[in-house]
């Protein structure tokens, strides 16, 4: 089967679950796994990149998921001045202790001959700047998280549209991801893997405790809206209108007060089916803006450079291509796309949650989705983002009902039996595992192998 | 006088929340970073499904406990678990082995890169903590029984008249104890038993040993039997000196990395080293000095603040910035481990 066949029959295939589920369960839910399904395609999108186009392995997805979270509290919530009025001089002076900090240790290294005395010079520098740095943002940070740590205590951002910090969430995450490409690209997969495994830790216990920044395990909450809120819809007349033409055969014929009643129903459901399809068209159309772009870029000779790095590093060298520019260049394009991902999610889920961040479900599950998807081929890191969170999400009833079924024989209060039920949904792990095995081991391209255009 | 007991009181203070502490943790993590060295350099490859072997291994150990205090069976003032641990070690050797044989032996006979080693592992990862949270859960599991301390604060305040206690618990004191009993076993084994110099010379050179008649299926066998013995050790002592939570063992994974790496990955001697290197910096830098400066200082220079470097949370920050320090400064790691 030609792979663009493959391609249509694997997405009509999402999309027909996408409607069984809708039918069975309802459409709130369908609509719902559909928006995740968008924002996991476009983290599996920036891992594909580095991981399809250039063979880096990266392994910090939730860290960088975690920044454009960050992020999209950063641009939305309403800056508190008064926090600000408190603490302006201390950050102000910490912010100029710590970039001369930086700038004298990099002149140390530079200027200075190798050698221990230059090593110890760095050092003093280091240690003398930092202490420095911290003597003035301690009592800064104390003032801001004074006030009112129960409601506020952190500086707030910049009240701007929410929308806004999807663009600003991809900057924040390529600003970081270069610091790190930095440092560790260099090393061997192996060791890239484990580093960027740690930053990703990092990056989370830093949202964790800093308080005064995003207030970390405190949480933040009640994030605004790009779409419209389901209460205000539920009061305007155009939406109303829109619901009694929309279900105007099943209104027809009922007496005054059924109709008030039925009409009221809808309009709560529609309201909340409303909300979810404005988020899926915002969703969808970062997606396939994303998309376009890669698609274009992979079939690019800066693409097929790409490829010819992460196949023959010492070749491509040999060719003149700056191996360790390339690879920085593609780690910061694919982490800024995990880090627009990120944003989307905190979007969407309207508070910034520091703790529930977990390398399984933000690292490996996209890891998953990418390897199952097809490594290096942009539609199937797509398909495998919608397929993976399909299986992931319905797991866990289909789990339960398996367990239901097959501990049907069982005394309704047998212990093994509320045992099994109870924790069935962790068997998800399990099978996520076995698919990236078997896929690993018979199909190692992927459901939609790349593609490897003869050029002639 | 008092300037000497003043001394005295900041060493025991020292004692009792930095040697003490990073000795023990020092001990586990050394533990799963032999697990994690050995698999590299007779497997060649990261292992990311250490951690939650580890778990697997601990949880067994768990059940089996339960099931013999529930019988009324116990070890008096040693922990029951010490008496589960040859079940829980023998199912996770079968689960290494059942691993093995269905996922790594097909790329090591194909000779596949060690960065596909690495993805299988991520998937064998995640089998693994499916298993262990469908079987004991998501939550904090306790198992500890019998004695508690070895040495109580008060008592050894009242047996020296210092005024600082040191206290040192009877997991801690265990974990330092079977830590260098099973080292010495492995490094008798590895130096002189003759299946032993085979995994080394396989480690070395892998042509060389097969010519020279090495089993390599043997060798893995082995690798996987040892390394199911450590992990499940290192994560039970590490249970009964903290607490069992399968999402804490998948956390441990990068300080047991870092360790091997630090040590120089592929020298088990390196492990150790790595080991304690990593636990006391952890321990070192989110202690908080205060009160040995108000010990060791006149009274007029007393500290203000809590002396804290860091954070207690920012752990991982730092097996991640010597890891990175040793990667800059010295790529092979402290006792000359292979390049990965």
């Amino acid at each position: 089967m030609s792979n663009s066949r493959k391609t249509r029959l694997a997405f009509a295939a999402i999309a027909c679950l996408l409607l069984i589920i809708g039918f069975a369960q309802s459409w709130n839910v369908a609509l719902g796994i559909l928006n995740l399904c968008l924002i996991s395609a476009v983290m599996a999108l920036g891992v594909n990149m580095q991981w399809g186009y250039a063979g880096l392995l990266n392994v910090g997805v939730m860290g960088f998921a975690a920044l454009g979270g960050m992020s999209a509290v950063l641009v939305s919530q309403a800056p508190i001045a008064e926090a600000w009025n408190a603490s302006w001089g201390g950050l102000l002076i910490a912010a100029i202790c710590f970039l001369t900090t930086i700038i004298a240790a990099v002149f140390c290294y530079r200027r200075l001959v190798p050698g221990r005395q230059r090593t110890l010079a760095l050092t003093l520098v280091i240690i003398i700047g930092l202490a420095l740095t911290r003597s003035f943002l301690d009592p800064a940070i104390s003032s801001i998280e004074a006030i009112e740590p129960a409601k506020t205590g952190f500086l707030g951002g910049m009240g701007l549209p929410i929308i806004f910090s999807w663009v600003i969430g991809g900057l924040v995450a390529a600003g970081i991801a270069w610091c790190i490409g930095k440092v560790a690209l260099g090393l061997r997969a192996d060791y890239l893997a484990i580093a960027t495994l740690g930053i990703s830790e990092i990056i989370i216990a830093v949202l964790k405790n800093e308080d005064w920044l995003t207030r970390g395990v405190k949480n933040v909450t009640g994030l605004a809206r790009p779409v419209p809120y389901e209460i205000n819809l539920q009061v305007s007349t155009w939406f109303i209108d829109m619901m009694r033409w929309w279900h105007s055969g099943s209104l027809t014929g009922l007496t005054e007060v059924e109709h008030q009643q039925v009409l009221k129903q809808v309009v709560i459901d529609g309201s909340s089916i409303f909300v979810k399809l404005c988020y899926a068209g915002l969703f969808a159309g970062v997606l396939v803006f994303i998309l376009l772009l890669s698609v274009k870029a992979l079939n690019s000779p800066w693409g097929r450079m790409m490829r010819a790095i992460r196949d023959n590093e010492i070749a491509a060298g040999a060719m003149g291509k700056d191996v360790t520019r390339r690879h920085l260049e593609i780690f910061v394009i694919g982490s800024a796309v995990i880090g627009i991902g990120g944003a989307m999610l905190t979007t969407l889920d309207g508070q910034f949650t520091p703790t529930s961040y977990q390398p399984l479900r933000y690292t490996f599950l996209i890891w998953v989705m990418v390897i199952v998807g097809g490594s290096g081929n942009n539609m199937g890191s797509v398909l495998g983002g919608f397929l993976i969170w399909l299986v992931w999400v319905e797991a866990e009833p289909v789990g339960v009902w398996l367990m239901q079924v097959g501990t049907g024989w069982l005394d309704d209060n047998n212990a093994v039996r509320i045992h099994l039920i109870a924790n069935a949904q962790h068997m998800r792990l399990f099978f996520m595992g076995l698919v990236l095995l078997l896929v690993l081991r018979f199909s190692p391209g992927g459901i939609l192998p790349e593609v490897v255009k003869k050029q002639h | 006088m008092e300037a000497v007991t003043d001394f005295i009181n900041a060493v025991v203070l020292l004692l009792n929340f930095i040697v003490v502490p990073g000795l023990a943790y020092g001990s586990q993590l050394a533990l799963g970073a032999l697990g994690i060295t050995l698999v590299f350099g007779i497997l060649r490859f990261a292992n990311f499904a250490h951690g939650d072997t580890m778990a697997f291994g601990t949880m067994i150990t768990i059940l089996v406990t339960w099931w013999l205090q529930s019988k009324g069976i116990n070890l008096g003032p040693l922990p029951t678990a010490l008496l589960a641990l040859p079940a829980g070690i023998v199912l996770t050797i079968v689960l290494l082995l059942i691993t093995d044989k269905t996922v790594y032996r097909y790329y090591r006979h194909n000779k596949a890169v060690p960065v596909t080693f690495m993805i299988a592992s991520m998937g064998v990862m995640f089998m693994t903590n499916g298993i262990v949270r469908f079987v004991i859960g998501p939550n904090d599991q306790r198992f500890l029984d019998g004695e508690r301390f070895i040495i109580r604060a008060r008592d050894f305040k009242t047996m020296t008249g210092l005024s600082e206690g040191l206290s040192i618990k009877l997991s801690q004191g265990l974990t330092i104890v079977i830590a260098i009993i099973l080292v010495a076993l492995l490094f008798w084994f590895l130096q002189k038993t003759r299946m032993g110099k085979a995994m080394r010379a396989y480690s070395d050179n892998e042509d060389l040993a097969l010519l020279s008649g090495v089993d390599p299926d043997r060798v893995v066998l082995v690798t996987w039997i040892i390394t199911a013995i450590l992990a499940t050790i290192a994560g039970t002592l590490y249970g009964l000196d903290k607490s069992f939570k399968p999402f804490t063992y998948l956390q441990l994974l990068l300080p047991m990395f870092a360790a091997a790496i630090v040590g120089g990955i592929g020298n088990p001697i390196g492990a150790i080293v790595g080991g304690y290197v990593i636990a006391f910096s952890e321990v070192i830098v989110t202690y908080a000095y205060k009160k040995v400066f108000v010990y060791l200082l006149p009274m007029s220079m007393e500290p203000e603040g809590l002396l804290q470097l860091l954070s207690t949370d920012y752990k991982f920050a730092v097996s991640f910035v010597i890891l990175v320090l040793v990667l800059l400064v010295r790529p092979t790691g402290i006792m000359r481990g292979k390049l990965l």
